[in-house]
């Protein structure tokens, strides 16, 4: 198994508020609705338009990743799990049970990607690190990818 | 779902092909935008493309891709492309990638 973790993934013990889950097959068609209902999820926490246009730039390309990479040419679950903590710090994990990453390090490199015909940039992973706080990869080759997004919102209303 | 012809419009003049982008473009929508604007490219070879992304909603780094590989086409074709009034969420993804350092960008509707 490997794993990488950067940032701010938020520190343990914070009160769990509120939860969804959702799974969907890994259709490209899919990629609108994931982003669409985590952003739905999390507007009640009160996020600033930047906050909720970052969180669905790096949930789009999680889940792309699941479907260009992990399942490829096959079609596999999606899931995704959102938690909104205490201090308004939401956490997004996306999971699959596709190929895995052999070299997450090289998989996070900006401009690499190992699908040059289909026009990827190879900037997934720098999306998601710049756009969130933290960002937590565990992969198990041939098993399957988790990666958690972590956001923590700037408090602008009553949500504590 | 919005379709590509509703998500893409071109108008060619004069060797200059202005082509309009709206909605989302993600990695569901960036291939056929791209086979819509290839088709174009390749028909008419304009000396310059100018893209404007101003009702673009939504893009990730797919669209990054989108813009990279058109930026490469027109430049194998001897042409230039510009981007025209890209909003603050896709000028901050395209600068992300460097990408404000090789392409033109016009900040207001030229």
């Amino acid at each position: 198994m490997a794993s990488y973790s950067v940032g701010d993934c938020g520190r343990a013990g914070l009160r769990l508020c509120n939860e969804m889950k959702i799974a969907m097959p890994s259709l490209s068609v899919n990629e609108g609705m994931a982003r669409a209902a985590v952003a739905a999820f999390c507007v009640q926490a009160d996020p600033s338009a930047t906050e909720l246009a970052d969180i669905k730039c790096a949930v789009s390309e999680a889940v792309t990743n699941c479907i260009v990479h992990a399942y490829r040419e096959t079609i596999g679950e999606i899931r995704i799990r959102v938690q909104l903590f205490e201090e308004a710090v939401i956490k997004v994990e996306i999971k699959d049970r596709g190929c895995g990453i052999e070299d997450i390090q090289r998989a996070k490199e900006p401009l690499y990607t190992t699908d040059a015909e289909g026009e990827r940039s190879g900037m997934g992973f720098t999306v998601m690190e710049n756009f969130c706080d933290g960002l937590r990869i565990v992969s198990r080759p041939g098993k399957g990818t988790s990666v958690t997004l972590t956001k923590r919102l700037r408090q602008r209303s009553r949500y504590t | 779902m919005i379709k590509t012809k509703e998500q893409v419009s071109i108008r060619v003049e004069g060797g200059v092909m202005l082509a309009i982008l709206r909605g989302e473009i993600d990695h569901h929508s960036a291939l056929s935008v791209r086979r819509t604007l290839d088709e174009a490219l390749c028909r008419h070879r304009p000396r310059l493309l100018r893209l404007d992304v101003s009702g673009i909603d939504f893009m990730d780094s797919s669209g990054l891709g989108l813009l990279m590989g058109r930026y490469a086409l027109i430049k194998r074709m001897g042409g230039e492309m510009t981007l025209l009034s890209p909003t603050p969420a896709v000028l901050r993804i395209v600068r992300l990638a460097g990408m404000e350092r090789m392409l033109k960008i016009e900040t207001t509707q030229g």
